[in-house]
């Protein structure tokens, strides 16, 4: 049995850590574009945000004061068991995204979209969200959180099989412009790429591609690996860099999930997780012990199943 | 980075200093200046509440931005992180608020169209400055050096609230638009548009256009 207090805690400590420390893998792609920029300006953001990164950690405040929305994505075990169940789970998580608002402090962010109420807790209807997943034979369960602008940088388009590899280079080019601009989407930034699904898991999967899966990580399908490398090189051709300015610092990198579609459609969608790309994961251990990591391995061989069943 | 510019600007800023300002010049502020944004402007705009502070005596400097802030119940502050909010929302305030507030510099993310700096920014004698990346954050929590006071916290909650800063070195930003209208962004935009079209050629286009869809890839979309 994990003990409530050690989720509560753990998802505390996580909010707090995404909040304010850098991803390595995320800083060192920064530190090797502002190497390779060839452009001033663009070259002196980038330089600026990584002196913002190691101010962040030296004084222990947000790195980006748009705390985004910050939520959760869980992964438990099939053998994990939670104090008060997972109701309880959903109530730790609330409870720490109420903590961690007032005591880092996050910005609180969300309000009632229509009647603007701010609870300034970072909580309400639907909010934070939690999206689930399982994973058989262990016994622990991975908390990661995200905080995520969100208003800039998202798109989604049904394309046709007919439409072809010309059609998604074509919708990747068209978001990354037309949220480049003025760098609204806060590039460079990791690129997740959703193809398939039916159209709501199309965006779950890009936002997922952005959001949990490390800068140099390649998807396990080969050919799937070199377009994620090709649409990479493609969005660094652009012209574009950081807010906008002349420059090739675009994409950090690009990952794409795929999800069995409509035999008649080819639904894609496009996300950008931004230059403060903030994530922080705890494995809970079976007795409540919290390990720590930047790397939320949410896409793993089970997740990624096209079997029947498990073992295949 | 020598080649780019940096100045230090005292905060109500002297007519000559934002006169002085060049485009693409890296800023620093000392001083006072206010946040006010959506919120701000619907309350004094819309609804004609009077604006707390005595402007432009104390500040002439408006901050599109929402603080990482808390407030204790003794009633003191905890700024964390500080980073501004996309500016070209709020257009549709800016010539009353200008009227109004006599603010001469916003300070936001992403700057306002060239046509709005023509039509607003020009004849209100103002200027905007821009944040840096974006997502300084941290950088420029480090420059709030007090809360002099916040406005409107219950009707408008903690974001959307007027906050009242001293700063001291506070910055990057960069100089966006000067008292002639000319916009970095625009002029780097341009530079850019020159060659779209050529990263779309030989890809072949959907097969369903989207209802409405421009195929001018150079327009401003804010």
């Amino acid at each position: 049995m994990i003990p409530y207090a050690s989720i509560e805690q753990a998802a505390f400590n996580i909010m707090k850590k995404a909040a304010i420390e850098i991803p390595e893998d995320y800083r060192q792609s920064i530190v090797s574009m502002a190497e390779n920029e060839k452009n001033e300006l663009s070259c002196f953001v980038l330089k600026t945000m990584i002196e913002n990164y190691a101010a962040a950690t030296t004084d222990q405040r947000p790195m980006c004061a748009d705390t985004g929305l910050p939520r959760y994505y869980v992964k438990a075990g099939n053998d994990a068991r939670p104090e008060g169940g997972f109701v309880a789970l959903e109530k730790a998580l609330r409870t720490a995204t109420a903590q961690a608002t007032h005591d880092i402090p996050l910005r609180p962010n969300r309000v009632h979209p229509l009647w603007r109420t701010d609870l300034n807790n970072n909580v309400g209807i639907n909010a934070p969200e939690i999206d689930w997943s399982f994973e058989p034979d262990v016994d622990w369960i991975d908390i990661t959180t995200v905080h995520k602008g969100g208003l800039f940088g998202t798109d989604y388009r049904m394309l046709f099989p007919g439409d072809g590899i010309d059609g998604i280079k074509r919708f990747l080019l068209d978001t990354l412009i037309a949220f480049g601009k003025r760098g609204l989407a806060c590039q460079p930034a990791i690129v997740g790429i959703g193809l398939g699904g039916s159209k709501d898991a199309c965006m779950v999967l890009g936002k997922q591609a952005a959001c949990l899966r490390t800068v140099g990580d390649r998807h396990p399908d080969p050919k799937i690996a070199a377009l994620e490398q090709e649409l990479k090189e493609i969005g660094n051709s652009i012209g574009m860099g950081p807010m906008g300015f002349v420059g090739s610092s675009m994409v950090a990198d690009l990952h794409i999930e795929v999800g069995y579609t409509h035999t008649g459609g080819m639904p894609m969608s496009v996300h950008t997780f931004c230059l403060a790309s903030r994530r922080a994961t705890v494995r809970i251990h079976a007795d409540g012990s919290h390990a720590y990591r930047t790397d939320p391995k949410w896409f793993s061989e089970y997740s990624r199943r096209e079997t029947v069943g498990w073992p295949s | 980075m020598a080649v780019v510019k940096t100045v230090r600007l005292n905060v109500p800023a002297a007519a000559d200093d934002i006169a002085s300002l060049e485009i693409g010049s890296i800023v620093y502020l000392d001083g006072v200046l206010y946040t006010g944004r959506e919120g701000v402007y619907r309350r004094v705009i819309e609804e004609g509440e009077k604006i707390p502070l005595d402007l432009p005596k104390l500040s002439n400097v408006n901050f599109h931005c929402s603080p990482a802030a808390a407030i204790e119940p003794d009633g003191t502050y905890n700024v964390g992180g500080v980073t501004a909010t996309a500016s070209f929302r709020f257009a549709k305030w800016m010539r009353q608020w200008f009227e109004l507030s006599n603010a001469k510099i916003i300070i936001g993310k992403g700057g306002m169209s060239a046509q709005d700096y023509r039509d607003l920014f020009v004849p209100a004698g103002a200027v905007y400055l821009t944040t840096v990346g974006y997502g300084t954050g941290a950088l420029l929590g480090r420059g709030i050096k007090r809360v002099i006071d916040v406005f409107w916290v219950k009707e408008l909650g903690n974001a959307q609230a007027m906050w009242v800063f001293e700063v001291e070195n506070f910055g990057p930003f960069l100089v966006d638009s000067d008292l002639e209208g000319n916009s970095l962004f625009e002029q780097q935009g341009k530079l850019i548009n020159a060659q779209l079209e050529s990263l779309y050629a030989g890809l072949q286009a959907p097969a369903l256009s989207r209802f409405g869809e421009t195929d001018d890839r150079k327009d401003e979309l804010i």
